[in-house]
């Protein structure tokens, strides 16, 4: 059975989480995901589950790793700051083989930034979410629909490989009201967890979860262990979104919010008989290479567009071999590219006013 | 209708967008009218970013907006205390959401209450948290307490966006009637979008057309 509801995109991914089964959830405020955390607070002691307020976000998030080596599915949210304060946490998970859940509700930065939507925290999510050799499984939403949709799938995925899955928003995405359908949700992990340390009351073997290995040949051989599962989702797990690529000649590439203004320039642009399209990356990491490099073919030019000074943009060069020229859009700091000035930069792709 | 309107109910129930239409619409009616934005608590889609199009409308647009910048800080401006003058003309006020966002109120309570006001509850039967009339009426009181002062009537905002029908708003009105029952409000009105308005014709009693004003910055 599903219901349409009106809600915030924050509601929207705490609301999905517990229909994925998540009874656990450790939180710190920050804005623009305060309410993720208040949702959390109100719903989880009325259905058992488990809201706890930590006292900083790195308290948090060991929370989650202490969660997740129990085999329970467990989440923590914040936006930008707050992420940076739990990547060790998020590296001590994947160093451990650990899946849990990681929301950023993206804002300006660096440092302590602003409060408005932004994006500039792609390099963090895809490139360095924490020391060490690892990724997270990165996914990004551009509506809330998807946002619910994705948290489920993300809780799947991270149990199916054993790693973390981190939701990249964006305080618009958070902040902002869309009608949503919620199903049921799975209610729970999808693999047994045969791993998990959560009491053999002498029946089996006790479970270590752990992520110090003194022995550099032992080390070397896990990470590279985990690199093949890596190259699994690289060729499995990637997600995005074509629209009225078939026969494009100017392609944007943009996600989440980015996205949404996107396409309304790319439907501007072809009823000025511009023959745009539109790449809407869903997953970050695994990044949808091979989408982008199959629209290149007809595509004269790429156009990235970001609420950041041009971070995704690299790896939409890379994703087809540097073969055709990439610009960039962006607006950063908080401010959200309007239709109108993307269209703008569409136009100057094609050569001008056509 | 007292001098001054206090807009207040769950946050996302629709307060911004009916306070905007209130002022906007007796603004065209040629009256001397005061908009305060007193959401503290949220950062976003709030009146005061409404502020170009309103002052353009002549409407007074108060608003604790610390130099243009996004910061939430939970101040407030002393501009507040011209609204009890009454030649300020009619006021309406659009209060930040739940009881957290109502607390900003009552730190002028004893002021309403000698100047008189009237205090509509927003209720929307799209959010979960008030979706059952229960609920809507355990909300209000949370409100109350917050604020210290009595809500005098009910408005049903039940909506569910750009996507709502004729259908959601005339499906909300049993639900309106449920709250009003509990919670001994009247139901002063039921709004909906402009474009539904035509199909809903006379099915739905009181009912208040708006623009839908507050939008997602690409649809614009």
């Amino acid at each position: 059975m599903s219901e349409r509801v009106l809600m915030k995109g924050n509601e929207a991914l705490a609301e999905a989480a517990i229909r994925a089964g998540c009874r656990h959830f450790f939180g710190y405020p920050i804005t623009p995901q305060t309410e993720l955390a208040a949702y959390m607070s109100k719903v989880m002691p009325k259905i058992g589950g488990t809201y706890l307020q930590a006292e900083s976000e790195i308290a948090a998030v060991n929370m989650v790793l202490g969660a997740a080596s129990a085999g329970v599915r467990a989440m923590t949210s914040s936006s930008s700051p707050g992420i940076s304060l739990k990547t060790e946490g998020i590296s001590y998970m994947a160093g451990s083989d650990l899946p849990a859940v990681i929301i950023n509700v993206q804002r300006g930065g660096p440092g302590l930034g602003g409060i408005q939507p932004s994006q500039a925290d792609y390099w963090q999510a895809t490139k360095a979410p924490g020391h060490g050799d690892l990724h997270v499984l990165v996914f990004a939403p551009s509506s809330v629909q998807e946002m619910v949709d994705l948290v489920g799938h993300a809780f799947d995925k991270a149990d199916e490989y054993r790693m973390p899955a981190m939701i990249l928003a964006d305080g618009m995405l958070g902040q902002m009201m869309e009608p949503v359908a919620i199903g049921e949700g799975s209610g729970g992990s999808n693999v047994e967890k045969p791993w998990a340390a959560n009491g053999h009351k002498g029946g089996r073997k006790h479970n270590i979860v752990n992520s110090l290995y003194l022995q550099a040949a032992d080390l070397e051989r896990l990470v590279k262990e985990r690199f093949e599962r890596y190259a699994v989702i690289e060729e499995k797990e990637a997600m995005s979104e074509s629209y009225m690529t078939e026969d494009a000649e100017y392609i944007v590439v943009a996600y989440g919010a980015s996205a949404r203004v996107a396409k309304a320039a790319v439907r501007e642009a072809r009823s000025q008989g511009i023959k745009a399209g539109l790449i809407r990356p869903i997953t970050l990491w695994p990044f949808p290479k091979k989408a982008i490099k199959d629209a290149a073919e007809n595509a004269k030019a790429f156009l990235c567009v970001e609420m950041s000074m041009g971070q995704m943009i690299d790896d939409v060069k890379l994703a087809i071999e540097c073969s055709r020229p990439v610009e960039f859009f962006g607006r950063t700091g908080g401010i959200i590219p309007t239709p109108a000035e993307v269209l703008e930069n569409i136009k100057k792709l094609a050569g001008g006013d056509k | 209708m007292k001098r001054i309107t206090l807009i207040c109910g769950h946050y996302g129930s629709g307060k911004t967008n009916l306070a905007l239409n209130m002022a906007l619409e007796a603004a065209k009616s040629g009256e001397k009218i005061t908009l305060v934005d007193l959401d503290i608590v949220n950062p976003y889609f709030r009146t005061v970013d409404y502020t170009e199009v309103l002052e353009k409308q002549g409407i007074n647009v108060i608003a604790q907006n610390l130099e243009g910048t996004t910061v939430d800080a939970p101040a407030l401006t002393a501009r507040m205390f011209s609204i009890f003058d009454e030649s300020m003309g009619r006021v309406i006020v659009d209060v930040g959401g739940d009881d957290v966002g109502a607390t900003a109120l009552g730190r002028f309570a004893q002021r309403f209450n000698e100047s008189g006001y009237d205090m509509l509850y927003v209720i929307n039967r799209n959010r979960k948290f008030i979706s059952e009339p229960d609920e809507a009426a355990s909300l209000l009181g949370e409100i109350e307490t917050a604020c210290r002062l009595k809500a005098t009537a009910l408005v049903n905002n039940s909506h569910l966006g750009p996507q709502t029908t004729a259908q959601d708003v005339i499906d909300s009105v049993p639900y309106a009637k449920a709250v009003s029952k509990v919670t001994g409000l009247p139901l002063l009105m039921t709004t909906a979008p402009k474009a539904v308005c035509d199909e809903i014709g006379d099915r739905v009693d009181n009912l208040y057309p708006v623009d839908v004003v507050v939008r997602l910055p690409w649809d614009n």
